[in-house]
């Protein structure tokens, strides 16, 4: 062994990606300042690929780039308009699902929805919101659950369950009706162990889990989407989702 | 008259008649195209207003624009809308709630009827009360709905408000039969 | 209600929770449901959270953490049980307890829901009640089970004939004719040897008759060839595509052929371990398989020296399901195996790298496992010749809807449409759909076509629909079913089911408008481009199929062609007017508008 293997490459819209082994698509073109939109993604934690925004064409066939591994010679589209629609109609789809107002939340500005519907033009919803009855919690001292935002994109389950040992959150019911449930038998988040220096407070990429008594810091104007598109911000920090908390 | 069919292009523009509304919503969107300040006057060189809150003129007639800010709240508000589709060839639906129901929506998890006896028999300090019924009050619908689950909408411009800036670039576009772009900053949800 | 010793129930599953599925089914034939408090035990000495638990009782559609009926009744929503008139059985059931679908009765006698398709196509409408299947539905048999739960008679104390289930098989062909002693596939495949047997099954052309159609000779051949300290060989016995009943069959009254399959493939790739994901829409096969498990133990074809064959140890047990049909795709019904929600993996790695307890583990369908066990002790050539170039051997379809004589035709691969229509006595048909929901919608001008991997590939579902059928209807009732089966995991497929389902509901009813089918295809579109596993990818299929091919259908049952209300506009004021009421022409709303 003297040389190192020269750099192997994926080629995306055009560009040659380069990448190292066990990287995905979507790891790959971040590191290469090559903006994939994606909700559910999050450099710290596996990936798992729930959330379909980040959905490429490899070779012609979609698949979504943050679980699908980098390969050499592969030939992946992104920026189409094929695939822009495609994202759109899903972030619509996400719109529709939950209660989004944006007016009223306090993560409005820094939150990961809002840019990447921004990102990709979304003026309208487009389809009939469902309006879930979803009830907040506010049960917790320092923490309030709003579900009313969620995406279900399970970061802050990853993230209580592999860093802070804890597994706070996870998933019941199925389909439409899938929804955020917390460890406790009152449904409660003021008995489950959730502490504020958890990891898990800190990943939500919408206006889920949120501090108390801290909503709307950042004056209008000032925050991370007011000032640049979340594709500018994500390809200038290497972990966007951590920059506004 | 031959002359003229032959170069449209040299025909005078004619003012658009514009109609604006506000439905379930709190007139921030009328108050944000006031914001354009200045501009108002380039804008009425443009555009001649019908049936608005600006003009008092309740009735809407043939209207080749319609601006409506507000959700779906109540029956009056579903017969304004429809009056506005009727009558506009263009309807723009403006502002958070027009799009997504906004602020009001947020009451779409209580039943109406627990909320109209709550707040007018068993609310705390209600004595002796009684739930209005006067007919020439409008009934509130089960839920606050976005104006695209009623009528067609042919273009959304989003914000709470969107901002003078932002309805400025859209009314030109629009005026001159441009397709609106809508670039970074320009949308906003908030 | 009896009570529950929980330690004592834990310890007979070794406090295992990868067991948590079966435990919750104990839980629930006991309770009836699976109250907080019990979820909160359970995980305690499960050694697992609370909120696992939990979701995997929010997961499964036969658990629930909420009280239920003593009595839970089930209708099969399936569009063959619709077609033969089972939304007027259930409400008649509904009226004569006062209930609302879904609700249970304030005295917690009994509980009325609609589930999908219970595979009784052949002998609908059915239901299920607790843990056991009633078919051939009538008026009079409701009326019969009415009495009966309202005198709160025991399950076991109902008349034996309410519970029988018929045998259709109305073709018969190398499969469904075979005779086959116990262990003579085992010993063809002892004879040759392990590597021989599994190249014998790659000669023969046998493809998974799942749906997919993956090579059978390479997934073993892929699981032998992973190192590891353990091997599986599971049995998808998970027959949850609507119209499909064949597996039913085979397990009925060719289990033997099953497990003689499933042995067959332990000894090919070296497992020691089997285990059979059996849905709980079939309880009636539960205790003729363990029995057919325990014979086969004492006459030593399971258990250490299976066959005589020194060294070589398995056993194979038996999992129940509950309730989920997206456990019929592989990962998904390993994820249920392993005690947890129903989620498909991210692929690669594959089930036969990493598949039960991320060991090598062969997931084959029931049909596939029986025509394996053949080739084990005929050879390839005696399926090779029959079929088709890219389909060798037969296949078992499960023929339901408007034919003379539903049940299950064994066909070689390549036989068209048409020829089955004729031999099941459809008069009239305007459609078939292949292979379920998920399969192939055909119109009539369509019926040369043939059952094959190269034209129209099957999971075995094959329903009718005659002239007299409204096509919107039955996608309506596909939709629906996606609707109610998608785990959720992925955008496209949770909201798209629903929006498509909503959809297809307004279209239906006669509300709709263009607009909502224009957003259908859409929608299915995104459905197909980004659905992370074959629910969601096939989910707006029949969607897509109908709007080519039965297009006016839709266009007729349209209110207008202009965009219309998505909701009722009237039927909104409904709970202001009874708030204040009024009802004055000021407190409704005409559909129409000025």
């Amino acid at each position: 062994m003297t040389d190192a293997p020269a750099p192997q490459t994926f080629q995306m819209d055009g560009h040659d990606v380069a990448f190292a082994p066990g990287q995905s698509i979507m790891t790959a073109a971040l590191a290469a300042g090559r903006y994939i939109p994606h909700l559910c993604f999050h450099p710290e934690f596996t990936a798992h690929g729930s959330c379909k925004v980040c959905t490429v064409k490899v070779n012609g066939q979609p698949h979504a780039s943050c679980t699908t591994p980098a390969r050499a010679g592969d030939v992946i589209e992104s920026d189409t308009d094929e695939l822009t629609q495609l994202r759109l109609n899903l972030v619509q789809f996400l719109f529709t699902e939950g209660n989004h107002f944006c007016p009223s939340c306090e993560k409005s500005g820094g939150c990961t929805l809002q840019g990447v519907a921004y990102e990709l033009g979304m003026t309208t919803e487009h389809f009939s919101p469902l309006f879930p009855d979803r009830p907040v919690d506010a049960s917790h001292p320092d923490v309030l659950l709003d579900f009313n935002r969620c995406i279900l994109c399970e970061l802050c389950i990853r993230a209580s369950a592999i860093h802070d040992q804890k597994h706070v959150f996870a998933l019941s019911g199925r389909g439409i009706t899938k929804h955020l449930i917390v460890n406790a038998e009152s449904g409660r988040l003021a008995d489950t162990a959730l502490a504020l220096s958890d990891k898990a407070m800190t990943v939500c990429p919408v206006g889920v889990i949120l501090r108390k008594r801290q909503g709307f810091a950042v004056p209008i104007g000032q925050r991370p989407y007011d000032r640049q598109p979340i594709s500018a911000v994500a390809t200038a920090h290497p972990d966007p989702e951590d920059g506004h908390e | 008259m031959s002359e003229r069919a032959r170069e449209p292009a040299t025909v005078p523009r004619r003012k658009l008649r514009v109609a604006t509304a506000s439905l379930a919503g709190c007139f921030g969107c009328h108050m944000s195209l006031l914001d354009i300040d200045e501009r108002l006057v380039d804008l009425l060189e443009l555009i001649e207003l019908d049936a608005s809150p600006l003009t008092d003129k309740k009735r809407c007639g043939p209207c080749d624009l319609g601006l409506i800010e507000g959700g779906l709240c109540n029956a009056e508000n579903v017969h304004t809308l429809r009056a506005m589709r009727a009558n506009c060839k263009i309807l723009v639906a403006v502002g958070a709630c027009a799009l997504n129901g906004g602020l009001p929506a947020q009451r779409n998890h209580i039943d109406v009827r627990d909320c109209l006896q709550t707040a007018y028999l068993s609310g705390p300090g209600v004595e002796r009360g009684f739930i209005p019924n006067d007919p020439e009050l409008p009934l509130p619908l089960a839920q606050v709905h976005p104006l695209h689950d009623v009528v067609k909408i042919d273009y959304f411009l989003a914000g709470c408000p969107p901002s003078a800036e932002a309805i400025w670039q859209f009314l030109t576009d629009l005026i001159a039969g441009r397709t609106p772009v809508t670039t970074h900053g320009l949308i906003r949800y908030d | 209600m009896t009570t529950l010793d929980l330690a004592a129930m834990l310890q007979r599953h070794g406090g295992d929770a990868t067991r948590l599925v079966q435990i919750l089914h104990e839980v629930t034939a006991a309770l009836g449901y699976v109250p907080p408090a019990t979820i909160t035990e359970l995980a305690a000495r499960l050694g697992v959270s609370r909120a696992h638990v939990e979701g995997v009782v929010g997961f499964y559609s036969f658990f629930s953490a909420e009280p239920q009926g003593r009595f839970r009744v089930r209708f099969s929503d399936n569009i063959t049980d619709q077609m033969a008139g089972s939304h007027a059985l259930c409400q008649r059931m509904l009226d004569a307890f006062r209930l609302e679908l879904g609700e249970v009765s304030r005295d917690g006698l009994v509980s009325i829901a609609r589930t999908s398709c219970t595979g009784l196509c052949d002998q609908g409408p059915a239901l299920l009640v607790n843990d056991r299947a009633i078919a051939r539905l009538t008026p009079q048999r409701i009326g019969a089970i009415c009495s009966l739960i309202r005198g709160e008679v025991p399950l076991a104390q109902w008349p034996e004939n309410l519970f029988a289930i018929h045998s259709h098989v109305e073709r018969r062909d190398r499969i469904l004719a075979a005779v086959m002693q116990p262990g003579e596939g085992l010993a063809a495949a002892v004879a040759r040897g392990a590597a021989a047997t599994i190249a014998e099954l790659e000669r023969s052309g046998l493809r998974g008759r799942g749906g997919a159609g993956y090579p059978t000779g390479a997934k073993w051949a892929a699981c032998a060839a992973t190192p590891g300290p353990e091997r599986y060989v599971v049995c998808n016995a998970d027959e949850g595509e609507p119209g499909t009943f064949k597996d039913r069959e085979l397990l009925a009254h060719h289990a033997e052929l099953v497990i003689e399959g499933m042995t067959v493939a332990a000894f090919a790739v070296g497992a020691q371990r089997g285990l059979i994901y059996l849905r709980a829409e079939y309880p009636f096969l539960v205790a003729p398989l363990l029995e057919l498990l325990e014979r086969r133990r004492a006459a030593g074809l399971l258990g250490r020296a299976v066959g005589g064959v020194a060294g070589f140890a398995f056993d194979i047990e038996l999992h129940v399901g509950a309730g989920a049909y997206v456990c019929g795709e592989e990962s998904a019904l390993i994820e249920s195996l392993e005690g947890k929600r129903g989620i498909p993996r991210n692929r690669p790695p594959y089930p036969v790298t990493h598949g039960y307890r991320q060991r090598p583990t062969v997931v084959n369908n029931v049909e596939t496992l029986a025509a394996a066990a053949l080739v084990a002790r005929d050879g390839a050539d005696a399926v090779r010749g029959q079929g088709t170039p890219k389909s060798a051997g037969t296949k078992l379809l499960s023929v339901a809807g408007d034919v003379a004589r539903p049940g299950i035709y064994e066909y070689p691969f390549g036989v068209t449409v048409r020829q089955v229509l004729d031999d099941a006595g459809a008069v009239g048909s305007q459609a078939v759909q292949v292979g379920g929901p998920s399969g192939t919608l055909l119109a009539a001008r369509e019926f040369g076509r043939r059952i094959a991997f190269e034209d129209v590939p099957s999971a075995g579902a094959f329903m009718v629909f005659d002239q007299g059928r409204d096509m919107v209807a039955v996608v309506e009732n596909f939709a629906r079913f996606f609707a109610h089966e998608s785990c959720g995991f992925c955008t496209p497929c949770r909201v798209g089911t629903t929006l498509a389902a909503q959809m297809m509901t307004r279209i239906a009813t006669g509300v709709g408008s263009r607009r909502d089918v224009k957003d259908l295809a859409r929608v299915a579109g995104v459905m197909k481009a980004a659905s992370h596993c074959g629910l969601g990818a096939t989910a707006g299929a029949p969607v897509v199929a109908a709007l080519e091919k039965f297009r006016p259908a839709f266009d007729q049952r349209l209110r207008s062609l202009d965009v219309v209300p998505t909701f009722d506009l009237d039927l909104a004021l409904a709970p202001a007017r009874e708030a204040t009421a009024r009802d004055d022409l000021a407190a409704h709303l005409d559909e129409e508008g000025p």
